[in-house]
């Protein structure tokens, strides 16, 4: 329908049939890298038997102040296997494990450091299972560790407001791209957490091949934003021009969503990898104690997020774009370059999600080859809040998922704190469907 | 690499329970999308609902199994009463959100740990098939294809299940109340203009769909005898729609043997690569690698339906939910 220029296409099978081709050109070449260099990256454990084993028990020893405690013994025993492995500086342990199940896991208290004692409650040994990923996390609580939100909860508050801040910056730069290419297009992109997923890879995969940081980054933002333009080049633009409904091409995203993952899971495999820097102490601030890679994402975000805005709302580009996206064919009636518009916005979209997965990747901290499909509905959550196809309303939007997420996990158990926001969202379209700032008209 | 073997494990895919499941899920996606237009990406969703509800009525609150497979049923017509009432009412892609965010949610809350007493948490439920199994009438021994006799119990029920379903889908779009649906489909405000209640009638295809998926759930589980959250990702929904898509979205036969197809590719790949990979033949794969593989092929080619062949092998292409 919102196709311009559909007597250009004689051919447009042609296009097509180069599509999944040239995407995966890219995806490949930018992933080769990552299992060679699995091996050189400096595991969090100096355990000898890292590579042997699929399967991991680890977790981080932290202090009740949140300190990492270094040089703890634990073991693992279990399924005809036991391991020891020793924390590392930064309180992190890992027990590669031949295969799934139960074992006995045992901190060896007589290693602690002075003053440091398991928290009330805490089982030791104690018997741990799992059964459906290849990496269980065991958390140890030291002190009175676990009490502490129970003792000040304003201070919690704080901390977890500034971290909301932060998650939904680093939430709206995604959705903004997201957002934009359906203002434009009309498709819902199912695709976009691959988009976020390979900013995060990107950097992993440049840095592991011997590059600095900041020189990952800007690679991996460029092949953030060269995945947007593929992808409308190679895949989108074609099948506009077929005229190809919205519903089909939200289900062809669909498709790309599921290749694309596991395509960065053929290459990167299942684990958990970290970026450089991403394991730091959280420093003080006044009342509030945060990390400081949360703070540089929070900027970050930011500041990239203004210049956009600025760009949309002053420049003849971003009239060209708000052009496009309320109504396309008025707008190459009145001479705007549609396809030209779309194929920026997409270029954008790639970069902001891009920039969005590297930040996930020092929020969470960090980097799996399905990082983006977690957010994705976090992120759809934050678009539809704020009205589908409004640039604004994603900021917004995403701004108050973020918050909320961090928020509902001071009542909520953390393995159920996306649950709140999904919920928000289906209430939100219950009393207000076109969202935030959405106007009534757009929605069917 | 014997290829007599590879070949009858590819067969043996057709007739499995899980082919069954995948059939009857992919079967209330035709109902909800082939026939109706709506687009549900939370089936998964629903064929959890099915599965938990029946497992933790079983297991926590000890009912029998015809008390429990009724509350599974119930549970998935009130799942998508709850779906329908916000969504239905606006445009197609906020029930694909609120669909596939439902399922999302459906899948946290029986994985947390805090309900770990009752669902199991990532571990899943168990040991809730006895019942189902001490219906077997089959004596023990070996049946065709040398399956056990509850391999081959559990084969006959799912199949005669996903037949029985089939023929009352299609007499179901056969009556006066399917063409309204496909109506529904073509022109929704045409059919309004008519005087049909278009919101109660995605209602019930709605929870119809939803009530095949939840029967999908326990075709699913009941064989296996345990459920896991896992399973029930969204990455389900999307092989369902490439199932649904592959047979043909407006067709009752569509779904079944695109299941079908489904599994004994997907089979055939992994058994193919896995010998070569053993034989040397292929050196640059891992066996887990040639698994990922497969699921690479399953978004190509859901890519590629949708692009080329819209209306699936058996689909008429007059017949699509979409223009």
């Amino acid at each position: 329908m919102r196709s311009t220029s559909r007597e250009r296409s004689k051919r447009p099978h042609a296009g097509l049939r180069q599509v999944t081709g040239a995407l995966f050109a890219i995806l490949v070449a930018l992933l080769l890298a990552a299992p060679a260099a699995q091996a050189v990256t400096p595991s969090p454990s100096p355990s000898p038997a890292q590579q042997g084993f699929q399967n991991s028990i680890s977790g981080f020893l932290r202090d009740d102040a949140r300190a990492p405690i270094p040089g703890v013994r634990i073991t693992a025993k279990g399924n005809n296997f036991e391991g020891t492995a020793t924390s590392g500086a930064n309180g992190s342990w890992t027990i590669p494990v031949p295969s799934k199940g139960t074992y006995t896991v045992e901190l060896d208290t007589s290693t602690l450091p002075e003053g440091i004692k398991l928290a009330e409650g805490q089982q030791n040994p104690r018997d741990v299972s799992f059964s459906q990923t290849s990496n269980l996390s065991v958390i140890f609580a030291f002190g009175k560790g676990i009490v502490v939100q129970g003792q000040n909860f304003g201070q919690d508050l704080l901390n977890r407001l500034v971290a909301g801040v932060s998650f939904g910056m680093l939430l709206a730069l995604a959705s903004v791209g997201l957002s934009l290419i359906f203002g434009t297009t009309g498709l819902t992109n199912f695709a976009h957490g691959e988009m976020v997923t390979i900013g995060a890879l990107g950097v992993f995969a440049f840095n592991a091949w011997g590059l600095p940081v900041w020189l990952a980054i800007a690679l991996a933002l460029v092949v953030g934003a060269a995945f947007g333009y593929i992808q409308d080049a190679g895949l989108w633009r074609p099948l506009r021009r077929r005229g190809t409904a919205l519903v089909p091409m939200m289900i062809v995203s669909i498709g790309l969503a599921l290749a694309a993952r596991y395509v960065f899971q053929f290459f990167f495999g299942g684990d958990t990898q970290q970026l450089p820097g991403s394991q730091v102490t959280d420093v003080q601030l006044g009342p509030i104690s945060v990390s400081p890679n949360t703070l540089w994402s929070l900027l970050i975000a930011a500041v990239v997020i203004a210049a956009l805005g600025l760009l949309l709302l002053k420049t003849r580009l971003g009239k060209a774009t708000r052009a496009v996206a309320d109504n396309p064919a008025l707008a190459a009636a009145s001479g705007i370059d549609v396809d030209r518009v779309i194929r920026i916005v997409w270029v954008v979209g790639g970069f902001l999600a891009a920039l969005g997965g590297i930040l996930w990747a020092y929020y969470r901290p960090g980097v799996t080859w399905d990082m983006g499909t977690q957010i994705l509905l976090a992120i759809f959550a934050g678009v539809t809040l704020g009205g589908l196809g409004t640039v604004f309303g994603a900021l917004v939007g995403s701004l108050v998922v973020g918050i909320f997420i961090e928020l509902t996990s001071l009542v909520l158990p953390p393995d159920l704190k996306y649950v709140g926001a999904l919920v928000v969202m289906i209430v939100v379209l219950l009393f207000r469907p076109q969202g935030i700032l959405g106007r009534r008209e757009r929605v069917g | 690499m014997d290829f007599g073997n590879i070949l009858s494990l590819a067969l043996g895919e057709i007739v499995t329970p899980t082919t069954a499941a995948y059939a009857l899920a992919a079967l209330g996606l035709a109902v909800h999308f082939g026939y109706s237009g709506l687009l549900n990406f939370g089936q998964a969703g629903f064929m959890a609902v099915g599965a938990y509800g029946f497992a933790i009525s079983t297991l926590t609150f000890k009912v029998p199994f015809v008390v429990g497979f009724l509350i599974a049923l119930l549970c998935a017509v009130i799942f998508g009463l709850l779906l329908g009432v916000p969504t239905l009412r606006l445009r197609a892609d906020y029930l694909a959100i609120v669909t596939i965010a439902a399922a999302e949610i459906i899948r946290y809350i029986v994985t947390t740990n805090t309900l770990f007493r009752v669902t199991g948490s990532a571990d899943g439920l168990s040991s809730f098939q006895r019942e189902f199994d001490s219906f077997n009438p089959f004596p023990a021994g070996t049946y065709i294809f040398g399956w056990s006799n509850r391999e081959f119990y559990v084969r006959v029920v799912s199949w005669v299940i996903v037949i029985l379903c089939a023929v009352i889908v299609w007499l179901l779009m056969r009556s006066p109340w399917g063409r309204v649906l496909k109506g529904i489909r073509e022109d929704e405000n045409a059919v309004r203009s008519l005087g049909k209640n278009v919101y109660a009638y995605k209602m019930q295809a709605l929870v119809i769909g939803g009530i095949l998926g939840a029967l999908a759930g326990l075709l699913f589980t009941l064989p296996r005898g345990s459920v896991q959250p896992a399973n029930y990702a969204t990455e389900l929904t999307f092989f369902l729609w490439t199932v649904l898509l592959l047979g043909g979205m407006s067709t009752v036969l569509g779904p079944i043997v695109g299941a079908m197809i489904f599994w004994v590719v997907l089979s055939l790949t992994q058994n193919v690569l896995a010998g070569l990979i053993e034989s040397g033949a292929i050196t640059f794969l891992s066996i887990v690698q040639a698994g990922q593989l497969r699921f690479i092929l399953v978004g190509v080619a859901l890519m590629l339906l949708m692009v080329f062949r819209p209306q699936g092998v058996f689909g008429n292409k007059k017949e699509l939910a979409f223009a």
